[in-house]
């Protein structure tokens, strides 16, 4: 650990409003990136199936898909440009000091971004002006592309987890591994958790929509196929990403032992540790949680009595937040049941009826999923996030090592915060717009 | 040849690049803006039509410039992007409100919304590089010490030089504009409209020969590092620019207009190669040379390698969006 105090901590008396401007961008970032990931792909599909005979039905899907699409890139490049100049504006010492070990994802991911932006614009300019199957063909590296950006970026992430790929002495990096960094060990879970994180995003948050539009007009076939395709992708990588959460948890049991603890508010090393479902600590303790004996331990390192490290093992000072970790986590993996019960839900009525499940509160379910699933992306990043804290580098450098010295940080936040409320609003008001049903729509 | 010169000769290719075609993509909002009379409804059109499908991809280069900078020589991006907080937030807040204002503008049929949407959009259009130019100026006369925001948080930036980087950067971005949307328009079968801009193509042109000549004046005094830099062993390409740029202007004259977009883009790009000329190899002028900012070489190396497979990747789709894009409409 930083036994031997490398870095200086900067003196900047408004560390948090950097904080918060980094967390606000990204957290409004993220949304938007998960449709670029996921959305692509939902659109291939339909188009091809309105290429081998689907029916207009699923035209007019892909269309009203790729008019989604084509707002919410923009907004996205846009809200990600800030990003990058946020990694200097605000942490000039991380960049200063791992920018040649971190920087190589970034570089690469501008790559993906290139080949992302110019296949959207070749795929929406050229829809009545190339052939179908080409045009079917100038989708795929969007959705290439759109994967291997969020791949490259979450390795960096990955990386601010688990730092490898370089020497540090006395302050000075060297002996550089750009890709060792790449392929930290946290790199594979990550990146495997998020991807799916964002088919989930995208899945649940258009077939929300449809719900929506099923829940007025339940004769709609145009909300009833979109309805299917989007949440068949939701439902279907949700079973995936239980299996890959738990194998993130397994991974911070060695490898990040103090957010586990603060994930499961652990605050003494045990043997048989319980895990604590719910629940709130207060004061160094969890209350009102229900517990299940040998629980942590088991889930953890599959054997019900392996110690836990708990949170007593580092220093007062070393410790994150406990509270909001342990409630994001407990929303997360919540949300992420509800998400299961729901696909087995349509799975059961589909192999019994062949069709939706008739009940009011089987679509209401659905809307409510689209909201659900950006809720429990959000809530793992800030397991993510807040569980690495104070470190900005884990074990190697402190947040409050890396800040800026810049004065009036709050000044920057709130005008920031002024656009982003701006863009919110503009965006769900453009969205509703152009998906608002055309006079007379000829699909009913 | 070193492996860092050969990155900071990639890296200002891309800026090159996001000068011309971004740049352009600016100054389209700068004549939409100023768009009024008559032909108001065309030039809107003409603007939406030309950027409409290739803006973000022009966007890009401006991400790929940092992202390079970072990795490759990272003291230099922490220092100027912690000096430079100010502007760079608000080229950040120009962005944004530039991208989706015109995102916005075209999903809405109100007119008032419209309206609304194309005043932010040609606004956030002119801001944004008025404050790119101010941070070119701050780093070219040499402002930005290194370190954790060492330098003056609002001189840095609001000086001669910086005013001056600016005010070219916003005039180079008209000019460019216009000339390509004068082929455009003639492109599309409007006479009428290329003529319009290509009045407008000769007034800012002449405009920003104008602002140049002056500006040397200026640097002589503000920046004095630069300009030993830009007459002695940069004059060749300060005067490849000049005669670029009135090249321009006589072939705009005699409506020549495919040749008038190749010497104008030339002489927005030598003022760009220029600076580098003058400022090499210097990357904070007075402080950080290229050889004490560069990163590691296994990291140069990496980072040279992906640059050439994304080239390889990146370049034949830009022209076949580009080809596409071109193509009269149907
Ligand atoms: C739709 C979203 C979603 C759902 C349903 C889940 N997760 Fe998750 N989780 C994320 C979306 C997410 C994420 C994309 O937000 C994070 C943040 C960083 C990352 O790699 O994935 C994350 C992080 C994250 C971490 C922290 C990883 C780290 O910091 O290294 C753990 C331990 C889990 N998750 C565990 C789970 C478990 C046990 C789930 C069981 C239901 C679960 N997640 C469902
Ligand atoms: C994959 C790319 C990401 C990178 C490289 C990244 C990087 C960073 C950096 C440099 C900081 C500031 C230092 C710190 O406070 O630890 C930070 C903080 C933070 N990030 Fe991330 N982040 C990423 C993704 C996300 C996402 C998608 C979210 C979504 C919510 C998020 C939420 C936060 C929060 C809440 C903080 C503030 C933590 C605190 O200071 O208490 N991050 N991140
Ligand atoms: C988990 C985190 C992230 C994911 C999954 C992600 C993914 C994406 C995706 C898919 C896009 C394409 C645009 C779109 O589809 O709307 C995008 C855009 C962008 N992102 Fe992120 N991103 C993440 C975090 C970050 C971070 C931390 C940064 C910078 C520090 C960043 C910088 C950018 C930039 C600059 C763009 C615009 C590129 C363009 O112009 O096309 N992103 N991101």
């Amino acid at each position: 650990m930083n036994l031997f105090d490398i870095f200086a901590i900067v003196d900047q008396p408004d560390l948090w409003a950097a904080r918060a401007q980094m967390a606000l961008s990204l957290a409004w970032h993220i949304v938007i990136a998960c449709f670029g990931v996921g959305l692509p792909l939902l659109i291939l599909v339909a188009e091809f199936r309105a290429q081998r005979g689907g029916g207009a039905v699923y035209d007019e899907l892909a269309h009203r898909w790729a008019k989604v699409l084509g707002v919410l890139f923009a907004v996205g490049a846009v809200s990600g440009t800030i990003l990058s100049f946020e990694m200097g504006i605000l942490w000039p010492r991380l960049i200063e000091t791992f920018g040649s070990v971190m920087g190589l994802p970034f570089a690469i991911e501008g790559v993906a971004f290139f080949i992302e932006a110019i296949f959207i614009g070749i795929y929406l300019y050229g829809w009545d002006r190339l052939p179908p199957r080409i045009h079917l063909l100038t989708g795929v590296p969007i959705v290439i592309s759109g994967v291997a950006s969020a791949w490259f970026v979450v390795t960096a992430n990955a990386w601010m987890n688990q730092p490898v790929g370089f020497v540090l002495t006395d302050g000075v990096v060297t002996g550089v591994d750009p890709l060792a960094a790449i392929f930290n060990p946290a790199t594979p879970v990550e990146t495997t958790h998020m991807i799916l994180a964002a088919l989930m995003v995208t899945g649940f948050g258009i077939a929300a929509g449809h719900a929506w539009g099923l829940w007025r007009d339940a004769g709609s076939r145009v909300h009833r196929t979109g309805f299917l395709v989007a949440f068949t992708l939701g439902a279907l990588v949700t079973p995936a990403q239980v299996v890959v959460g738990d194998a993130a948890a397994q991974f911070l049991a060695t490898n990040q032992p103090i957010k586990l603890a603060a994930i499961e508010g652990l605050y003494q090393s045990e043997r048989g540790a319980p895990l604590s479902i719910g629940g709130i600590p207060i004061d160094g303790q969890m209350r009102f949680a229900l517990q299940i004996p040998d629980g942590l331990s088991l889930l953890a390192f599959r054997d019900p009595n392996a110690l836990v490290q708990g949170l007593d093992t580092v220093p007062a000072d070393q410790q994150p937040p406990v509270l909001p970790v342990h409630v994001a986590f407990q929303v997360m993996v919540a949300i992420g049941f509800f998400m299961l019960g729901l696909g087995v839900w349509l799975a059961w009525s589909w192999r019994r009826r062949r069709g939706l499940p008739g009940a009011r509160a089987f679509l209401l379910g659905a809307i409510v999923s689209g909201p659900a699933a950006a809720v429990a992306m959000e809530a793992g990043w800030v397991v993510t996030e807040l569980g690495r804290q104070p470190w900005i580098v884990y074990g190697v450098m402190r947040v409050d090592e890396a800040v800026t010295v810049a004065r009036g940080l709050p000044i920057g936040l709130f005008t920031l915060l002024g656009v982003y409320v701006a863009l919110t609003i503009g965006t769900v008001f453009v969205l509703r717009r152009t998906l608002r049903p055309a006079p007379a729509e000829p699909i009913a | 040849m070193t492996a860092a010169d050969a990155v900071l000769v990639l890296l200002w290719a891309g800026l090159t690049a996001y000068a011309l075609f971004g740049g352009a993509d600016f100054g389209a909002g700068f004549w939409d803006l100023l768009r009024g009379g008559r032909r108001a409804d065309r030039i809107g059109a003409l603007v939406e039509d030309t950027i409409g499908p290739v803006w973000e991809a022009n966007h890009v280069w401006l991400i790929f410039a940092l992202v390079v900078v970072w990795t490759a020589f990272p003291p230099v991006f922490a220092a100027v992007a912690s000096t430079l907080y100010v502007p760079l937030t608000a080229v950040a807040i120009g962005v944004i409100l530039r991208g989706s204002a015109f995102i916005f503008r075209k999903s809405v049929d109100d007119p008032r919304l419209e309206r609304l949407f194309g005043i932010l959009f040609g606004l956030s259009s002119i801001i944004t590089p008025f404050f790119l130019g101010a941070i070119a100026g701050a780093i070219a006369s040499g402002r930005v010490p290194p370190g954790n925001a060492a330098g003056d948080p609002v001189g840095s930036w609001l000086n001669p030089t910086s005013v001056l980087g600016g005010t070219l950067a916003v005039g180079m971005c008209a000019y460019l504009a216009a000339v390509y949307l004068t082929s455009d328009a003639r492109r599309t079968g409007d006479p009428a409209l290329a003529d319009a801009f290509r009045a407008r193509a000769l007034g800012m042109g002449t405009a920003v020969g104008v602002v140049a000549m002056l500006g040397i004046g200026v640097l002589s005094r503000d920046a004095p590092a630069l300009y030993d830099g830009l007459v002695a062993r940069a004059l060749p390409v300060v005067i490849l620019s000049a005669f670029a740029g009135i090249g321009s202007l006589g072939l705009l004259y005699q409506r020549r207009f495919g040749a008038a977009r190749a010497t104008a883009g030339l002489a927005v790009g030598s003022v760009l190669w220029g600076w580098a000329v003058a400022q090499y190899p210097h990357l904070l002028v007075g402080s950080l040379t290229i050889g004490q900012a560069a990163a590691g070489e296994a990291t140069l190396v990496a980072l040279l390698v992906s640059l050439v497979v994304g080239a390889i990747l990146v370049v034949p789709s830009m022209a076949a969006l580009f080809f596409l894009s071109q193509r009269a409409r149907p």
